[in-house]
């Protein structure tokens, strides 16, 4: 990754211009062609620096659930509990994170019933109480993270 | 939905082309017209149903290997204010609202902070604390110690899936 790279992915993280040639500024800006700038991008989510490069829905618009949830894992069974919650398909990712509460993982599900079953088949086979932290107020969604 | 408009977020769900004519290459696979692809992925962002377009990091990748989460208990009638103030500071990249679990769980709102390690997240917290005026909130910092490596939320369209590679 070069200092291109860089000024690329700071740059596309303030989103796109939705217009015919969505690069065509930016390039000439660079002082590069619009084919090099998605040519960079490519390489850059073939090398795992970019998860995603289009757009971000919001899941509850199409009609779908997320949810943060957390649940005290013992300290002797954390790997064992933490395996049977990764083993969920709607399980999104999963933070081991310092706290009493010391999972954290995000539920998607293509409805928000399928949530609270999600969570009561892992409060059964993880023998742990989940708490869900649904958001209730989005403040910011930038992500954005100068490199 | 109408149907083209189900049929633009499916065709851009897993990613834009990589083309600098994207939309034209979405319209040919649609059969429709470039102009009507980008009125309609124009008007879903208007609608909120695309929150935003563009890339989304891998910020361990990228050098920011510490995370983490921070909370603050904010009374009910000033949380709004508290927010906007957090979500304003470059430091913070996520800002929510969630319920609190009490007793259990005291905290009301939540914000992620990355940085390169341990040492700049923590000064990054002590900075936005001074700056934002809001020392005397009760809060708390839980820093990741392990990220599982997922596949991503499997079973539901990559469209839902997708607020969930920056949620949390």
């Amino acid at each position: 990754m070069d200092d291109m790279d860089r000024r690329i992915i700071n740059e596309l993280q303030d989103g796109l211009p939705l217009r015919e040639r969505p690069y065509a500024q930016f390039a000439s800006d660079l002082n590069i062609s619009e084919q090099a700038i998605v040519d960079r991008i490519g390489k850059l989510l073939d090398d795992g620096y970019l998860s995603r490069f289009g757009p971000l829905y919001n899941a509850d618009r199409l009609g779908g659930a997320l949810s943060l949830c957390a649940l005290e894992a013992p300290e002797d069974g954390f790997d064992e509990a933490a395996a049977l919650v990764n083993a969920h398909p709607e399980v999104a990712h999963n933070y081991e994170r310092d706290h009493a509460l010391n999972m954290w993982f995000v539920l998607a599900t293509e409805n928000p019933e399928r949530i609270s079953q999600v969570v009561e088949e892992i409060e059964s086979e993880t023998g742990c109480a989940v708490f869900q932290f649904p958001k209730l107020e989005e403040f910011f969604v930038g992500l954005k993270l100068e490199v | 939905m109408a149907d083209l408009t189900q049929s633009v977020i499916r065709a851009i769900q897993e990613g834009l082309p990589l083309n600098p004519r994207p939309f034209a290459l979405i319209a040919e696979r649609l059969g429709t017209d470039e102009e009507t692809v980008i009125d309609t992925v124009q008007d879903l962002q208007a609608r909120g149903v695309i929150k935003r377009f563009g890339v989304v990091v891998r910020h361990h990748e990228l050098g920011f290997r510490a995370n983490a989460m921070v909370v603050w208990d904010v009374p009910d009638e000033s949380v709004y204010v508290t927010a906007k103030r957090l979500a304003a500071d470059p430091a913070v990249t996520l800002c929510y609202r969630r319920p609190r679990r009490l007793p259990k769980w005291p905290y009301n709102l939540f914000c992620m902070i990355h940085g390169q390690d341990r040492d700049s997240v923590q000064k990054k917290i002590s900075a936005l604390r001074r700056a934002t005026g809001i020392h005397e909130l009760p809060y708390c910092v839980l820093f990741s110690r392990r990220r599982f490596k997922q596949r991503g939320a499997r079973y539901v369209s990559p469209a839902i899936a997708s607020e969930a590679c920056v949620n949390g």
